[in-house]
């Protein structure tokens, strides 16, 4: 089982984070996570880039996860991301 | 199921094993210079290629059937698609994580270059750049000449 505050330091030590969500979707296993990590220092960085670095970053927990989900967003587009989604709500 | 339809369409291209180079020693995990050879063929034996879990017609993972269904919706003509069942063979699903340096399934393949996962996929639906991607690929024909049939081909 993979503990929600082993990947939440395994992001933060390695970056510096504006927000942060490690989502528990397995019911209790542990096994499966979505997270939203917001950092500036995505920023110049491709989809791909960001998400490369998260999984590298959390290769040792991935590897014992059933499903893992990941949104990596800068500062600017956590913005827009809340406000689409305050107006969708 | 993969690698037997390997041996079959690409037995005469088999090579005996070689030393491996030097990057290979400091690899992570060990992936056969022949898994990555087949793997290399399979991404750019077809413009779009979707390694899942599951077929296209029964995707075994809400994953799987994300990216599948993003794929009808973007209109990826099935002659221009190809997928690979994980399931059906556990040296694929460890190889394939290996070869595109990604630790989950879907990975979605155009042109032979990894395009990303479901994550990446869906993101890339919802803000148009799947559909740029798939243009420039020449996979889907370009808006304009699906607009002006009638314009001077280019």
């Amino acid at each position: 089982m993979i503990a929600t505050a082993e990947l939440e330091s395994a992001i933060r030590t390695a970056i510096p984070v504006q927000h942060l969500e490690i989502i528990d979707q397995s019911n209790g296993c542990g096994e499966n996570y979505a997270v939203l990590v917001v950092s500036e220092a995505f920023e110049g960085k491709t989809t791909l880039a960001r998400h490369r670095y998260i999984n590298e970053l959390l290769r040792d927990q991935i590897a014992l996860m059933h499903a893992f989900s990941q949104k990596s967003l800068t500062p600017k587009q956590y913005q827009e991301y809340l406000a689409k989604n305050a107006g969708a709500a | 199921m993969f690698r037997t339809a390997f041996r079959a369409s690409f037995s005469p291209l088999r090579v005996a094993p070689v030393l491996p180079p030097r990057s290979f020693a400091i690899a992570r995990r060990f992936i056969t210079d022949e898994a990555r050879q087949n793997l290399s063929r399979a991404v750019e034996s077809t413009p779009v290629v979707l390694f899942m879990k599951g077929t296209p017609e029964q995707p075994q993972c809400g994953f799987s059937r994300a990216a599948i269904q993003i794929l009808e919706m973007q209109g990826v003509p099935p002659e221009k698609f190809k997928s690979f069942n994980v399931l059906e063979d556990t040296q694929l699903r460890s190889d394939i994580k290996e070869f595109s340096d990604w630790p989950t399934i879907p990975q979605l393949y155009v042109n032979g270059e990894f395009v990303g996962g479901c994550d990446i996929l869906l993101s890339m639906h919802q803000n148009g750049e799947l559909e740029k991607l798939l243009e420039e690929k020449g996979v889907l024909p370009p808006l304009e000449a699906e607009a002006q049939p009638q314009s001077a081909s280019a």
